[in-house]
């Protein structure tokens, strides 16, 4: 399979913390692979090293063979990452058509369209689409922000932790979401959500102060409770 | 009713001039979040470089485009190599644009001099015309045209342009605009050399209002644009734009039947707006 993203002993750091210790990971074409781990391991840290928006020490980020590595967070996006931040980063000042829009890229001329087929995927968008984006609900602003990363014909979307702080009911709808969309991207998942992430992901990789520590398929980790209870305090 | 008529349109003209200052500082003080004091710097050197060409040139409007251009230059300049790095830091911001603006304001003096230099109203600007009694100066609506002009030109931009969008979602969350693929840090710049533009604009066309050019007009009407930005509410350009017109007709009325309060009931307006509703008198400010 065709290498999309991969990371190979990268260091990262936040002001005077190094974060990051030595992660590596690699997601093929396709692939919808979960970033699993504890709070504070370093998950969160994964996603916005990648996206240029936490600086690099060492190692590297590769997409598609090129490295992302010091490339400014506008470059690296264009290059075809669509991203999902935990606190789902959406525009509160700006209306439902407005957040769609300004994520669609100059080089993206379906834009319309896809805008048009997000809404099938989230429907509540659409009826409430000329209205402030800080009128929404969590889970709304949850289905804009993953919608903002498929208006774009991305490579990959970095999704970090979608189920955190939603009603359990909006969660177990966001999984269908989620599995829909992976069927036609690659999906690099952050998720604390255990049955989320395993209902969506076919690969994962553990990360524990700040270290890649195992890896495997998602098969594999469901039939090992004791591995489940030393890593993820399942 | 002649002199009530003649006030509104002297307020109206003042609130316009005040509106170009204003609505620069309104953009990059209430939308970017820098608390910038070299605006009035910024005002000046708009106004000399106005008179400079204009007295060359004998060109009124290539005197205009000339201040609006350098000004525009000096605010990507001062952006790029000071505001850009204070960011999020209001001490910094006033401490370091608080140095530009007196650095820039002796260095005006140091090129033109400390004395007022003379200016004129073109020919074509220059005259009056009385209607039912009310003399109605034309400078004055000129003023009042322009600044319409603009109020609906920017207007327009903020929130109808992609480019508004843009400056409105990077306010709020740069890092996520810039995660967007967009390079915030370019509209940043541009957005505040365009805010300088304005005042370099509303500096150049002062000074034929008031007939001469002075080093200290910046600070004063620096601190007109700041009353105005905070009583139209920080953040909201429509708010700014009804500030100027209140302030400029209040100070009007102000400066006919109590000259001595002129300068006083500008700022007791202002400190009364911070007191009962500091959010703004026109409506509510743009959250951050």
């Amino acid at each position: 399979m065709k290498s999309i993203l991969k990371a190979e002993n990268l260091v990262s750091y936040i002001g005077l913390y190094t974060i990051l210790q030595g992660v590596d990971v690699e997601v093929n074409k396709g692939e919808a692979i979960a970033i699993l781990g504890r709070n504070g391991a370093g998950k969160t840290t994964f996603l916005k090293t990648i996206m240029g928006l936490v600086n690099t020490r060492s190692g590297s980020i590769e997409l598609e063979g090129e490295s992302l590595v010091g490339m400014p967070a506008y470059n690296i996006a264009k290059k075809g990452i669509g991203y999902v931040p935990e606190d789902y980063g959406v525009f509160d000042e700006l209306t439902i058509e407005e957040n769609l829009r300004l994520a669609v890229r100059k080089e993206t001329p379906d834009g319309e369209d896809r805008i048009a087929k997000v809404f099938d995927l989230f429907p509540d968008l659409k009826i409430a689409y000329k209205r402030l984006a800080k009128t929404l609900s969590g889970g709304q602003r949850q289905m804009l922000s993953i919608s903002r990363s498929l208006v774009n014909d991305n490579k990959i979307i970095l999704i970090d932790e979608p189920s955190k702080g939603l009603a359990p009911v909006v969660i177990e709808s966001l999984g269908l979401a989620l599995r829909e969309i992976s069927k036609e991207s690659t999906i690099l998942l952050v998720e604390q959500n255990f049955s989320l992430a395993c209902a969506v992901a076919s690969r994962y990789y553990i990360i524990d102060e700040g270290k890649t520590v195992l890896n495997g398929t998602i098969k594999d980790l469901l039939k090992d409770k004791e591995l489940q209870a030393k890593h993820l305090g399942i | 009713m002649d002199i009530f008529l003649t006030l509104v349109i002297n307020g109206l003209s003042e609130g316009a001039l005040i509106f170009l200052m204003a609505s620069g500082l309104s953009i990059i003080c209430g939308l970017m979040g820098v608390v910038n004091f070299s605006h009035g710097a910024l005002f000046v050197w708009g106004g000399y470089t106005f008179v400079w060409i204009y007295r060359m040139t004998n060109s009124f409007v290539l005197g205009i485009l000339a201040a609006v251009i350098s000004v525009f230059i000096l605010g990507i300049i001062f952006e790029k190599f000071f505001v850009n790095k204070v960011y999020g830091n209001a001490p910094a911001q006033i401490l370091i644009t608080l140095g530009l603006q007196i650095v820039f304001t002796d260095l005006v003096r140091l090129l033109w001099g400390a004395t007022p230099i003379a200016v004129g109203r073109p020919a074509y600007l220059a005259g009056t015309t009385i209607i039912a009694g009310v003399t109605i100066v034309h400078y004055r609506v000129f003023l009042i045209v322009v600044g319409l002009l603009v109020a609906l030109i920017v207007g327009y931009i903020l929130s109808h342009s992609k480019t508004g969008m843009i400056i409105r979602a990077g306010v709020q969350r740069p890092d996520m605009v810039q995660a967007l693929g967009i390079n915030i840090k370019l509209y940043f710049t541009i957005v505040f050399a365009a805010g300088a533009a304005l005042a370099g604009l509303g500096g150049a066309l002062y000074a034929p209002l008031v007939g001469n050019v002075v080093s200290t007009a910046g600070a004063y009407n620096q601190i007109l644009a700041f009353i105005v930005v905070v009583i139209g509410g920080l953040g909201n350009f429509v708010g700014t734009a009804k500030g100027c017109i209140f302030l400029g007709i209040m100070g009007a009325f102000v400066a006919w039947f109590a000259p001595s309060l002129a300068v006083v009931a500008n700022v007791g307006l202002m400190a009364i707006v911070l007191a009962f509703k500091p959010e703004g008198l026109f409506g509510t400010a743009v959250k951050k």
